[in-house]
């Protein structure tokens, strides 16, 4: 497995809980139908299917120190929108995508406020961490305006014209 | 014409180093067969039958004669000679090496042309009226609005891994020569109440193996909603559109089920949740995209010069040519042509390198250097002075794209079918190829009238044979190629699916059961004046299915 962000390889402090399972000390990702016991609990995450419909979700907010997006494959794609949402909807804490997502993706994921990427080994043994930094700068302009806090073709043609 | 600034150059250009970078990590294994598809057919490469395909984007039809002129050069360099113009208005070449694609790509984007979102599960080339900016009941000129869409929908972080593909047509037009109501989004430029110019939108329209008409999304949008609304519909379809079966993932399978109404009040609840200001363009950037739409300045022409109306008087060709491909200009003293792609006999929508060549030089010369692809895979040249149409014929005859038949039975829609492609069941080509030789006459033709045949070679629908007055659909029956006839489909001028006559016919069968068709028309059509399309409407089905089955 690798957890990577803009900066490159990342240590995952987090512990995915399943249903059932007792609670382990330090930061844990809950399912989503345990998110109730994030209340109260310091560091606590938890993990959205994307079939999930985050618009109920603003009320956890304050107990969620991380939301974990699921991506089951990297050609599903719900989970871009999924994420966008979840900013719209006032989400600021740490968001992660997780699957098999590829690194000709990154982007894309950061713009759609995506803060990191878990990866299963399959795709990590293939795509290191270097590979998606490198994909990072590819394509180094967009036209949408985006979230990351990088200026868009049209901002950019406005400040080059003056406008 | 639109041109690029420094900011669309690079972006292309980084995008064809990034292709580059792909194929060579496909090469080095760091990317699977399963991860590099898609990568490239969101770049336009597809591998067919016999070698790879790749399809360039025409943003909404429109190029300029140094674009046709590389697209010629392209053909001879790294193809065979030709290339074919579809009906989403882009160009595919049938013949690449993978190694050469990236070169090829270069030479596109040094005139400002891409093979970005040509396929893959994204938002396609926005297509739009072949007549932009010349037609006389045009409120606004669409590619406006299609080149918003177009920078908007490139490389989208959030739409790029969608369901299924995505299609959006806008026309500007009171006659929609766009066919907007069969593409996932339909936009229709209009003017309200107050006299405001904005949006009718149209949504779940679509071909392939379930048709369907799109439906009213809404009466009335503000322009400068129109990003922000695309976004909100979107994400609609991003989030609930199935996955779990490729044949039900478009759109209009989820509008279809959740209804018309159901859809819209999600897309509008998206929609009011949004920050719109975050999302639409800038009226000043709509401001700078819309000069380079301005009306080329034609110089004053007279309304009949005297040698354009001695020529239509001796030379019956010419005035044939005239009378069925030109059209009305908004400027006196102009006409817009249709250069036709369908020779008799001839492949639909194949041009070769030698006559991409000429309709460069006679739009550079003659058409205020631009060209239009048409959805029926045609060229227009749209804005040639009367007194140079006889010498543009002339031009175009020399290279054999005189042909008189902009909509009659010889101008055929067909996909390029079981001769190059990888899903087709049946051949498509050979079949138009058939039936257009059998109505060869320009007499007879001319007395047919109007009437629309298209050819899909399997269920996809790539031929738009739904939305023919004659469809052709060939499918493959036990190993046999079997051909399914429907009538009565149409686009746009009350859009309707056409409907089924009843069992296929075989190959060798096809050119027959389409004369007979056509025959049964003529002998029960009430006028001249009365169309096919009229006829079929007034009469129904049951005398064609009496004239194809009761022999059997």
């Amino acid at each position: 497995m690798l957890l990577l962000d803009h900066t490159g390889e990342i240590a995952n402090r987090w512990t995915e809980v399943a249903e059932e399972a007792a609670l382990p000390d330090g930061p844990v990702i809950l399912p989503l139908s345990r998110i109730a016991e994030a209340e109260g609990r310091p560091e606590t995450g938890v993990h959205l299917p994307n079939t999930a419909d985050p618009r109920p979700l603003p009320p956890h907010f304050p107990h969620l120190a991380l939301i974990s997006v699921a991506f089951p494959s990297f050609a599903d794609g719900r989970g871009f929108s999924i994420a966008r949402c979840l900013r719209e909807i006032g989400y600021t804490g740490r968001l992660r995508a997780s699957g098999p997502v590829i690194a000709d993706q990154f982007g894309y994921l950061l713009e759609c406020g995506f803060d990191e990427v878990w990866l299963p080994e399959s795709v990590a043994k293939r795509q290191p961490a270097a590979d998606w930094l490198d994909r990072l700068g590819a394509v180094s302009l967009s036209y949408q305006r985006g979230r990351e806090g990088r200026a868009s073709i049209l901002d950019r043609r406005r400040a080059a014209s003056g406008r | 014409m639109y041109r690029y600034d420094e900011f669309d150059h690079r972006f292309v250009t980084e995008r064809v180093a990034e292709f580059r970078s792909q194929i060579d990590r496909r090469l080095a294994g760091a990317l699977t067969e399963e991860e590099f598809k898609p990568l490239r057919l969101m770049n336009g490469l597809y591998l067919q039958l016999h070698a790879y395909m790749l399809r360039v984007a025409i943003p909404y039809g429109t190029l300029s004669g140094l674009q046709m002129r590389m697209l010629a050069e392209i053909a001879q360099r790294w193809d065979r000679g030709y290339g074919h113009f579809t009906t989403r208005q882009n160009i595919q070449f049938n013949w690449p090496k993978l190694k050469d694609v990236p070169d090829m790509l270069d030479a596109l984007a040094s005139v400002e042309m891409h093979a970005i979102q040509t396929s893959g599960n994204c938002i396609r080339n926005t297509t739009s009226d072949p007549l932009a900016g010349v037609a006389v009941d045009e409120i606004e000129d669409p590619r406006v609005t299609a080149e918003v869409i177009r920078q908007w929908s490139s490389l989208h972080p959030e739409f790029t891994f969608l369901g299924r593909k995505f299609k959006i047509a806008v026309t500007g037009a009171e006659e929609d020569r766009a066919a907007i109501a069969v593409h996932d989004i339909g936009l229709q430029i209009v003017k309200n109440v107050a006299g405001e110019t904005g949006y009718r939108v149209l949504a779940g329209g679509g071909q392939g193996r379930t048709p369907m008409i799109a439906k009213e999304l809404r009466a009335f949008l503000p322009k400068a909603d129109l990003l922000p609304y695309l976004t909100a519909a979107l994400r609609v379809y991003n989030l609930h559109g199935r996955r779990d079966n490729k044949f039900k993932a478009r759109i209009k399978i989820l509008v279809h089920e959740l209804g018309i109404e159901e859809y819209a009040r999600q897309v509008e609840a998206e929609f009011a949740a949004m920050d719109k200001a975050a999302v639409a363009a800038p009226t000043d950037e709509v401001a700078r995209i819309a000069a380079y739409f301005a009306p080329p300045k034609l110089p004053d022409q007279p309304a009949e010069p005297e040698a354009y109306t001695r020529m239509l008087r001796t030379d019956p060709g010419f005035a044939a040519w005239v009378g069925q491909n030109t059209h009305a200009h908004r400027v006196s003293g102009y006409r817009a042509a249709t250069v036709s792609l369908k020779p008799v006999g001839g492949v639909p929508g194949d041009a070769t390198a030698e006559q991409m060549r000429v309709m460069a030089d006679l739009a550079e010369t003659h058409s205020a250097d631009e060209m239009r692809i048409t959805h029926e895979q045609n060229v227009v040249l749209p804005h040639i002075a009367l007194g140079d149409l006889y010498t543009v014929y002339r031009g175009l005859r020399a290279v054999g794209l005189d042909a008189p038949n902009r909509g009659l039975v010889t101008d055929i829609i067909a996909c390029p079918g079981l001769d190059y492609c990888a899903l087709a069941t049946a051949r498509s080509i050979p079949v138009a190829q058939a039936i257009s030789n059998r109505f060869a006459s320009t007499e007879r033709q001319a007395e047919i009238g109007p009437l629309s045949i298209k050819i899909s070679g399997c269920i996809n629908a790539c031929g738009h044979h739904h939305v023919a007055h004659i469809g052709i659909l060939g499918l493959d029956k036990a190993g046999v190629e079997s051909y399914q006839i429907t009538l009565g489909g149409e686009p746009a001028m009350g859009p309707a699916i056409g409907e089924r006559t009843g069992p296929g016919f075989s190959y060798d069968d096809v050119p027959g059961a389409v004369e007979t068709i056509v025959e049964t028309y003529l002998g029960l059509r009430e006028s001249p004046r009365e169309t096919f399309l009229q006829a079929f409407r007034r009469v129904g089905m049951e005398p064609f299915k009496e004239a194809l089955y009761a022999a059997a």
